[in-house]
């Protein structure tokens, strides 16, 4: 790029843009400002993208490549975004995701093809090193995300797979992808063996993410989420572009940490998340009776009772109130056993539903009011002077398997609803959670349990609380 | 400076940005509440969409089959990050916004 006044000023548009960029997650910080942040955001990259289309040489010749794939990208996105029900914004994240991944891998590709075309001497080591990066980085982010997706969806299996010689593979993989790597930037810059090397990346974004289990999706999307911005970062190296850079690495670093504080609140590595093949090995499975003990039901009337002359009742939302879509009854469940002098709270698992954060979402939607919700280490202690724990399709997080030894779960921080005086369950059927592991709370003789879908079973608890 | 060093320093620049920029998303992110959690995640989704621009640039210099072809799908790809992701984020924040101002946060 020349440095006349165009190429300032491009500066200066990539500088606003990567400000809104910082403070689109800054004001995430509040609920209050978090949609004005994004909205932020989405004008900087407007204005950055504007800027590209209308000072950058060439973009008029091959109008048509940026009107079709612009055309399709945002019918694509805006229905994607607009019409999936809110049970499955995990899913959305990810593809939305692995689609920012397969342009990054995509651009590093063109970028090489480009330069490597022209013979002569090698590439400059930079340059090579950084189109490299973004490729694999974006390839893997691309095919691990289509299978996070398909879990999260439950197209491909939730349960993890391993392959036979699982880690052979994976470190043949590896072995094969750097050898390539530095034959090409060192020796020859090839391109077949660039495009076999980013096949390789491709396989090895599946290859990854097949043996973890659909309960740590989230976290997958959140790595692949990073992973997106490091190649996102590669691609903004290589192109020169510091709005690509800045933003690539943002993202990179603010996901990195994010998939931490996940982990944290699962009490569990990243390593022990990704290469532990949770559920697999085994121990998990020997832990608590299999199957078929018996579970005590109640009516919901007789659950209806039970808590509108309780003094204290605690709700516990999971990912089964939100697939059944039944924050709005829950809502008015609250209402009902609020007017009767009934103290009610809402306990959310810093990792009930899918993603954190999930339960919150789903609640504000249906105007719960925060003060009710109560993150996990500010209700535990208040479990046992609680009449009823309401459990409303969650497991894994009020499991007690997660206190000992031996479980797959075992030191996952979970809720104390094991010491209510009352816990009601309402759940869809005899199965275990994601995780796939029983749970002793479903025996216990304090428990009883309403099976059906939540939505139904919750609006007969109003009409039960109205007559009781 | 010739272009050698003209060269040397941009890529030195890069790399102080990059840390730079590193250490702004740790400070940032760290202080989000887990409730906004989901939202983050997205939003920081969207904004790797900058990528798009990225392959608006392969796009004006796209000669022959094969980078045409790749500039097709990476502006495809990217328009459905940046414009989904930046739709998505919004539409999971639009909830936390029925509230009464001066409620509890």
């Amino acid at each position: 790029m020349e440095l006349n006044g165009i190429g300032v000023a491009t500066f200066f548009v990539w500088l606003v843009g990567s400000i809104t960029f910082i403070l689109a997650l800054k004001f995430l910080a509040s609920p209050q400002t978090a949609r004005r942040g994004n909205l932020m955001g989405a004008a900087g990259m407007a204005l950055v993208i504007a800027w590209t289309f209308f000072t950058v040489d060439g973009m008029l010749e091959n109008w048509w490549i940026l009107l079709v794939g612009g055309l399709i990208g945002s019918v694509v996105g805006v229905l994607g975004a607009r019409r999936v029900p809110m049970t499955a914004m995990p899913q959305m994240v990810a593809i939305f995701n692995g689609a920012g991944g397969g342009a990054a891998a995509v651009v590093a590709m063109a970028e090489f093809l480009l330069d490597a075309g022209n013979g002569g001497d090698l590439l400059g080591l930079p340059f090579v090193i950084a189109t490299l990066l973004g490729a694999i980085i974006g390839s893997v982010s691309l095919t691990g995300s289509i299978i996070a997706f398909g879990k999260l969806q439950g197209v491909v299996t939730a349960a993890p797979y391993m392959l036979p010689g699982q880690r052979i593979i994976t470190g043949a993989l590896f072995v094969a992808m750097i050898g390539l790597a530095v034959y090409i930037a060192g020796f020859e810059n090839s391109v077949p063996l660039f495009l076999l090397y980013v096949g390789l990346a491709l396989v090895t974004g599946v290859v990854l993410v097949m043996p973890i289990g659909g309960a740590d999706m989230p976290v997958v999307v959140s790595l692949l989420n990073s992973y997106t911005g490091i190649a996102v970062a590669a691609s903004g190296f290589v192109l020169n572009n510091y709005a690509l850079l800045i933003a690539g690495t943002l993202v990179g670093a603010s996901g990195g940490i994010l998939t931490q504080l996940m982990c944290k609140a699962m009490n569990r590595s990243l390593f022990n998340v990704l290469f532990a093949g949770f559920g697999t090995a085994g121990g998990g499975t020997a832990v608590g009776a299999e199957g078929e003990e018996q579970l005590k039901e109640i009516s919901a009337e007789d659950a209806a009772v039970l808590m509108a002359y309780g003094k204290k009742v605690i709700i516990v939302p999971g990912y089964g109130m939100a697939v059944a879509q039944a924050q709005g009854p829950v809502r008015e469940l609250m209402d009902l056993l609020v007017d009767r002098g009934v103290d009610v709270e809402f306990a959310i698992h810093p990792v009930a539903g899918r993603m954190p954060g999930h339960m919150n979402v789903l609640l504000a939607e249906a105007n719960v009011p925060y003060d009710r919700l109560k993150e996990m280490d500010e209700i535990n202690d208040e479990f046992d002077e609680t009449d009823v724990a309401l459990v409303i399709g969650a497991n894994d997080v009020v499991n007690p398997l997660a206190r000992e030894a031996g479980s797959p779960i075992s030191g996952m921080p979970i809720l104390n609803v094991d010491q209510a005086h009352n816990v009601i369950v309402l759940k869809r059927g005899r199965g275990t959670g994601f995780a796939g592991i029983p749970n002793p709370l479903f025996s216990n003789e304090k428990t009883s349990m309403l099976f059906g879908n939540a939505k139904p079973s919750v609006e007969a608890l109003v009409s039960a609380v109205k007559q009781a | 400076m010739d272009a050698t060093s003209v060269s040397t320093f941009a890529l030195l620049a890069a790399l102080f940005i990059l840390v730079l920029a590193a250490f702004v998303g740790y400070e940032v992110v760290s202080k989000v509440p887990t409730m906004l959690h989901t939202p983050l995640m997205s939003g920081a989704n969207a904004v790797h969409g900058v990528i798009v621009v990225g392959a608006m640039l392969v796009a004006a210099t796209a000669e022959g089959p094969l980078r045409i072809v790749l500039a097709l799908i990476g502006v495809t790809l990217g328009t459905i990050n940046v414009v989904g992701g930046f739709v998505v984020t919004d539409r999971m924040l639009e909830m936390f916004r029925k509230r009464t101002p001066g409620g509890r946060g």
